[in-house]
């Protein structure tokens, strides 16, 4: 019975070091730091939530999208149902054909999906030097090791790229960065938010905040899943041991 | 069953009770186990979040004279939403002394008089009604009529004559201001 | 299907007119099953639990998904977000996938090591290899569902396989697409399958087990029953010995669902599909990878055939070899117990799989691509010298009188192990 766990341990282990081993190709080690979800009684730091929810929008929505979030699951980030409304009336929408026939702007609603900044691909290049701003509903899931490089990348900036690397007009050195050479104008500073809560606005501190936010946006789930999650294995463990009681019961017998 | 294949055997009563005692716990915490397994697939096919954040419905009454009628779509299915003619108020009203398959006053049905506000799926077996339109049929109550079965409502939106029945339901609305509501 | 007997007169009517209850009693209670199988032989259960898992799941997010390119992506994020348990009807069945091929190739490399494909079972043996290659297609065609980067440019790199083919290759690829390149026409006929082909499955399953119920389970000794002392009724034995597979089998499965869910997955798949970008590493699904290794293997065109169209044959060659195993593995001895040199160059032979998975999911650069062409050379190796030339030359270890010897030999002779059978014979 051992043998027959260590060797199923030890399938899982070949089968996943080849997608886990991929996912650490970046030639550049992301900064370390711990989040309130990881591991099994992980959760979303709802104080976190909230603060990341006002980074993301008073500084990343002003280029990103998060065309899969609607503005009613906010009311899990902790606002109430006016402040709700009200954010999503901050930009309007195409609806219609209205009884003229014509289409109209409205303003966005409740029920609506994030509304973003520009109205497709193209037009966000034109306005950001030819540089594409990702929709960010699920960049955490979608970078290897999502949480810890989007928190490395927003503090990953140098003021001059090293010796040697030839840095395009227009363009950033972020250590983190595939190529090194991004499009985005490094986005915080120490004290680029003012919370509402009081926390002191370090860099550090705004990175990750946001970063929990995003890991929200992507991940609405994992606290539903999380702790259903431990109800079920508790559940099954108790079975599996009843079951093994009774094979070995009913087996006791043959030799 | 689980035991027929070692009744040959001389156990003794103990080793017995012991088996039993686990078969049976083990058979109900599986069977429970197996039964909540169930409940997301049944479950998933409830109305989803984003179906029901949608289930409000704005109108704006303003363009809408006495004698005319508006469809409106809520929760996937129409609205009649008619500004009665006092001449229809009164019918309306009189007719809560008649006869009725599913007794109703006027009053009960209506938040404003003037504003009759139904779903318009007939409650037999869920046609839409006729009665909308100025050229439409009314039935013999001047309310809607119903063409698959051929039931008659009146300017209430209660059945009178036909298969139908139940009156047609009035949906929840509230009216947010004094020309717009609110349906859901 | 004689020993079926009830008093409930209902069932008796009903047994008569279709003899249901006599064929359950015959082959899943009464089914007499070699009574020293070991846990190797729990995985054959639990890949159709999965199988079944896998049907559920999918036919209920079948209810939300939108088989259209502009569509997809977002139908699954809506299932992930908004439809009620949505997200763990979708984990568990992208993560029951990945649990499918490791309880399936388990019990293939169980099969190898006690020699289960050896007469009388090489029907049953051939239906197995045909589940695979059904599995592999419909877990292809599955992952293009979802319609992110890896869903297209996999789809994209497999389809373009058959392009090796001389002559018709074009037409076969512009065929398989529905157009001049993986759109909206392949998405309907890849999810049309998808939904087609678990039946499919499950077709060639009940298949598989009836061929199982007529030639019967082999076990860890290899050798044939001889008498009732040497099997015991699958009901309760078995049943109950699978139920408790089942329970960690589940504890394991489960906690990928709930707590890694993505461990098995590609981030790159959580970017909408774009015709205009590949991503940087495409990569298939873990399970592909040691066959993805062998395509890649290739890389001098010999003579008039192409490294292309060598690499198409090797790989689809390596799972054809699989048919031919009865008879390339001439030795009379099935268990690997008993055959010395055969057992070492099994778990060579696994460890080269591994290898080749390793390759298939690195980059094709450096000193890997030597490393992939030796393990897909051994590969072909193992079947088609190595066995044949080890069933001439190796000496079997003497194999037990019967099921039950070496239990009497043992001393322990307890008294279940004659009151048993006796009540079966």
């Amino acid at each position: 019975m051992r043998k027959l766990i260590l060797t199923v341990a030890a399938a899982v282990l070949v089968a996943g070091a080849a997608p886990a081993a991929q996912a650490s190709g970046g030639s550049v080690e992301l900064l370390k730091t711990d989040f309130s979800w990881d591991g099994l009684f992980g959760r979303y730091d709802r104080a976190a939530l909230k603060r990341g929810y006002q980074v993301f929008h008073e500084v990343c929505s002003n280029c990103h999208g998060l065309r899969l979030v609607a503005y009613r699951n906010l009311a899990y980030v902790g606002l109430n149902e006016d402040q709700i409304k009200e954010v999503a009336a901050e930009r309007e929408v195409q609806d219609g054909p209205n009884d003229e026939g014509q289409m109209f702007m409205r303003a966005g609603r409740a029920a609506d999906k994030f509304i973003s900044p520009f109205a497709n691909d193209n037009a966000a290049r034109a306005a950001n030097n030819g540089a594409l701003p990702p929709d960010l509903s699920l960049i955490n899931k979608a970078r290897p090791n999502g949480p810890h490089y989007v928190y490395s990348l927003l503090q990953g900036y140098e003021e001059t790229a090293p010796e040697g690397h030839a840095l395009p007009e227009g363009m950033y050195y972020n250590k983190y960065f595939p190529g090194h050479n991004i499009g985005m104008v490094p986005p915080i500073a120490d004290d680029s938010v003012t919370y509402a809560d009081g926390t002191k606005a370090t860099q550090q501190q705004i990175a990750h905040d946001v970063v929990t936010f995003l890991n929200w946006a992507a991940e609405p789930e994992l606290d539903d899943r999380k702790s259903m999650g431990l109800k079920t294995l508790i559940f099954l463990l108790v079975l599996t041991g009843l079951m093994y009681a009774l094979k070995r019961q009913i087996w006791k017998d043959v030799h | 069953m689980a035991d027929q294949a070692l009744h040959a055997q001389p156990a003794s009563t103990d080793g017995q009770t012991r088996r039993d005692f686990l078969l049976y716990a083990t058979t109900a915490v599986g069977v429970v186990g197996t039964g909540l397994a169930l409940w997301p697939f049944v479950h998933s096919m409830n109305p989803a979040a984003d179906t029901l954040a949608l289930s409000t419905t704005n109108v704006d009454l303003g363009a809408i004279q006495p004698g005319q009628s508006v469809t409106v779509v809520w929760r996937g299915k129409p609205v009649f939403v008619r500004r009665r003619t006092p001449d229809e108020i009164a019918t309306a009203t009189k007719d809560d002394g008649a006869e009725l398959r599913d007794p109703s006053k006027d009053a009960d049905r209506v938040k404003k008089p003037e504003w009759l506000i139904v779903v318009g799926v007939c409650t037999h077996l869920g046609c839409v009604p006729l009665g909308q339109k100025p050229a439409d049929p009314k039935g013999e109550f001047g309310g809607w009529f119903c063409p698959c079965h051929g039931s008659h409502y009146d300017t209430s939106g209660r059945i009178r004559k036909g298969p139908a029945p139940a009156n047609l339901p009035v949906p929840p609305y509230e009216f947010t201001s004094d020309t717009t509501i609110r349906i859901g | 299907m004689s020993g079926f007997k009830t008093d409930n007169k209902v069932i008796a009517w009903f047994d008569e007119r279709l003899p249901i209850f006599s064929m359950l009693q015959h082959s899943a209670v009464e089914y007499p099953t070699p009574k020293n199988l070991n846990y190797w032989w729990n995985f054959g259960s639990l890949a159709g639990l999965v199988m079944v898992i896998m049907i559920m799941t999918g036919i209920f997010l079948v209810m939300n998904y939108t088989p259209h390119t502009t569509l997809a992506f977002d139908s699954v994020e809506r299932i992930m977000r908004d439809v009620n348990y949505g997200w763990l009807l979708r984990y568990v069945h992208m993560n029951g996938a990945s649990m499918f091929f490791i309880l399936v190739y388990i019990h293939m490399f169980r099969g190898l090591y006690y020699g289960s494909y050896k007469s009388p079972r090489e029907v049953l043996w051939w239906l197995g290899v045909i589940i695979l290659l059904v599995m592999m297609a419909t877990a292809f065609m599955g992952y293009v569902l979802v319609w992110g980067q890896m869903s297209f440019w996999g789809a994209t790199v497999i389809t373009n396989l058959f392009s090796a083919f001389p002559i018709v290759g074009e037409a076969i690829v512009t065929w398989l697409w529905g157009g001049f390149s993986v759109d909206n026409p392949t998405l309907n006929r890849f999810f049309s399958l998808h939904y087609l082909m678990p039946f499919v499955l499950f077709a060639v399953v009940f298949l598989h087990v009836w061929a199982l119920h007529t030639s019967k389970s082999n076990n860890p000794l290899g050798i044939d029953v001889k008498s009732p002392q040497d099997t015991i009724p699958f009901h309760p034995y078995y049943t109950i010995k699978d139920l408790f597979g089942v329970g960690v089998f589940m504890v394991f499965f489960l906690y990928f669902v709930f707590f890694a869910p993505n461990f098995f997955g590609e981030p790159d798949n959580y970017i909408p599909a774009n015709p205009m970008v590949t991503p940087p590493h495409i990569v298939p699904e873990w399970y592909f990878l040691p066959f993805y290794a062998i395509l890649r293997a290739f890389t001098q065109d010999i003579l008039f055939i192409p490294a292309k169209l060598q690499g198409v044959i090797a790989m689809f060659a390596a799972i054809i070899v699989l048919f031919f195993l009865p008879w390339l593995d001439g030795s009379k001895v099935r268990s690997a117990t008993f055959r010395p040199l055969y057992k070492q160059f099994f778990w060579l032979f696994l460890a080269d799989c591994v290898v080749l998975g390793y390759v298939g999911g690195k980059p094709a650069e450096g000193v890997l691509i030597t490393i992939g062409q030796l393990a897909t050379a051994y590969y072909f190796f193992h079947f088609l010298v190595l066995l044949p030339i080890l069933a001439r030359i190796e000496k079997p270890k003497p194999l037990p009188a019967s099921i039950s010897a070496p239990v009497l030999k043992g001393g322990g002779m307890a008294a279940g192990a004659t009151a048993q059978p006796m009540e079966k014979a």
